[in-house]
């Protein structure tokens, strides 16, 4: 079997619960030496907590078998589509590792913190000049947040124009959380139709001065570029809209297109997805936001600013729309996007961008043909393909539990909603050839078992520790807790 | 796959049964067997006032979650009680058992927009 995927002994592991025995200990203490001081009772609780009860080599060894039946971007190809699931450069996690950064107190009195008020200002500047905005935030705590933040800065700036409006415009290609994030900021969703690309005819039909903003995705889910956006944000901008867009493809575009330059006033970016920072379960994430400079005066405060040499912060923004997270962001994950947009600079950044269009078209063109691509137009950093060609009744589901088999993270499957059966892959730039062409004979290997042996596919996963897990029967009966 | 003549369908896949003034709504079988199992359903409460091509619950299975359109407008008289508990109706018996909400409708004219199950039929092979 071609892949990384190979059998071998893994340890099981119990609940940390059920190791525990009475009077275990991890560690010994001195004898006492001073009185006893006891806590007053109104702080203490009736009950003793049922904790565990392990000794230091219990528990280090629960979470290190735990963490190996993990598979991460660090164990092998994750191309999940969308997600940009890049490698996270190990230079990030060493800056963010450096004392002054990690263990400064967030209410440091400025001119002891100027250090990293430095790169927050710096990493301001460096987002809005990739991406063309004059002014950035760094505060929102992950993509979504940051779409609340920007449809909150929208909102602010249509209440201060004396109405609010009341309709968002979203593309049928736009990122799932964006109906959500408009119906959070007191919008009505309308959907828009597109066949791939989204029209500006479509977009007109749709626009009337009661319209808020449309939300865009660019590229879009389909991995495909929105090339009638300068003449649709013309016409939202005709009537007195904004144009909102959600920025987590721009993994495609750094150093070759500038969502600013395309007529965009406010844009979400994903330090997670498109800077390398940690991602998933691991995050924090991070999705700062970019406007316009008409906007600037809405952004959440304070905003870090430099008065000659002198960092500080700026509580002075009476129209801004007010803190939407504690202290300053996720300022760990701040530090190593930082790092990697200096390591990388201008030139490799635009390198990564070409390279992560190239693999994910590599990818294309190797199993286009075997596998059904529902639109054909040219793939930017993500490929959709449908599972229409699988034969012997295999759905994509069957596909995504094969390559697990075969030692592969599945891609993102069934999304978007406007492709039957999708199987979204990204591969981003991080891969070689060879990682690709050896992901791309799994996928046409598994093509190859639908029509002659699709039990291998029905039956799938065989190779993993657990065999394919019942998620209806979990989704529908959960059992969210542990019981003695 | 069945698609009862007696109802009338939408473009976002419900069905309507149409008696008297009351109009019972539920999903067809092409959208759950699209959807896949189902896990999880919410319907609106018994008085909530529906309006035509608005939301009204919300469908979720191991692949999707997909709001539910008011084909008609009116005000829930009844929901189907069982689905909470037992969302596998709707994959098991979609025009039957797995019906979600029953509505009088204020405007029963509205019925006569819909589809068909032949108009319906040609319309979701469009859709493959």
């Amino acid at each position: 079997m071609k892949g990384p995927g190979r059998s071998g002994l893994t340890l099981d592991e119990k609940l940390i619960f059920e190791h525990s025995d009475p009077g275990r200990r991890g560690y010994s203490l001195p004898p006492l030496d001073v009185p006893v001081a006891s806590l007053p009772p109104e702080l203490t609780r009736e009950e003793v907590a049922d904790f565990p009860e392990l000794s230091e080599v219990d528990v280090v060894r629960h979470f290190t078998r735990l963490s190996a039946w993990n598979y991460g971007v660090d164990s092998g190809f994750y191309p999940l589509g969308s997600c940009t699931m890049k490698y996270n450069p190990k230079v990030n996690e060493s800056a963010a590792r450096l004392p002054g950064f990690s263990e400064i107190h967030p209410l440091c009195p400025e001119n002891l913190a100027q250090g990293s008020l430095e790169l927050m200002f710096r990493l301001q500047e460096a987002l809005g000049e990739i991406a063309g905005f004059p002014a950035v935030t760094l505060q929102p705590a992950a993509g979504a947040h940051g779409e609340l933040t920007g449809m909150l800065i929208i909102r602010a700036h249509h209440e201060a124009h004396g109405n609010p409006r009341r309709k968002v415009l979203i593309p049928d290609t736009a990122h799932g959380t964006n109906p959500a994030t408009a119906a959070l900021c007191g919008y009505d969703v309308v959907p828009v139709s597109s066949d791939g690309i989204l029209t500006a005819a479509a977009v007109a039909e749709r626009m009337d001065e009661d319209v808020a903003a449309l939300m865009v995705t660019n590229p879009n889910t389909l991995g495909l570029f929105e090339s009638e956006i300068r003449k649709i944000c013309d016409i939202v901008h005709e009537r007195g809209g904004l144009v909102y867009c959600d920025g987590a493809n721009l993994n495609a575009l750094l150093g070759i297109a500038r969502p600013g330059d395309m007529g965009i006033d406010v844009m979400h970016f994903n330090l997670h997805k498109t800077f390398s920072t940690p991602h998933g379960g691991g995050g924090p994430g991070s999705g700062p936001v970019g406007v316009t400079g008409e906007l600037a005066r809405y952004l959440p405060r304070p905003v870090v600013v430099r008065e000659k040499d002198v960092y500080r912060l700026d509580y002075d923004r009476p129209a801004s729309i007010g803190r939407l997270r504690s202290f300053h962001g996720n300022f760990g994950i701040l530090v190593r996007a930082w790092a990697y947009i200096r390591t990388l600079g201008g030139e490799g950044l635009r390198l990564a961008s070409e390279m992560a269009v190239l693999n994910a078209n590599y990818i294309r063109s190797r199993l286009e043909g075997t596998y059904h691509l529902p639109y054909e137009k040219r793939s930017l950093h993500e490929v959709v393909f449908s599972d229409r060609d699988l034969e012997g009744d295999c759905h994509t589901l069957d596909l995504a539990k094969r390559l697990i088999d075969f030692g592969y993270h599945p891609p993102t499957v069934y999304f978007p909603l406007v492709v039957k059966g999708a199987i979204m892959i990204e591969p981003t730039e991080t891969e070689s050839k060879e990682t690709l062409d050896e992901f791309c004979e799994a996928m046409l290997t598994i093509a190859d078992e639908s029509r002659n042996d699709p039990d291998r596919l029905k039956n799938a996963p065989v190779r993993t520790r657990l065999r394919r897990l019942d998620e209806t029967g979990a989704a529908r009966n959960p059992r969210l807790k542990w019981e003695r | 796959m069945e698609f009862p003549e007696e109802l009338k369908y939408t473009e976002e896949h419900e069905w309507v049964l149409v008696e008297d003034d009351v109009a019972t709504i539920g999903i067809s079988d092409f959208a759950q067997d699209a959807l896949g199992d189902v896990v999880f359903v919410e319907l609106p409460e018994v008085g909530t006032v529906l309006d035509a091509g608005k939301t009204f619950g919300v469908v979720e299975s191991v692949k999707a979650v997909s709001d539910i359109y008011a084909p008609i407008s009116g005000e829930v008289i009844e929901i189907n009680e069982e689905l909470p508990d037992t969302p596998e109706l709707i994959n098991t018996s979609p025009y039957e058992d797995g019906w979600m909400v029953k509505i009088r409708m204020s405007n029963p004219a509205e019925a006569e927009d819909l589809m068909d199950a032949e108009a319906y039929q040609e319309f979701i092979e469009g859709e493959e």
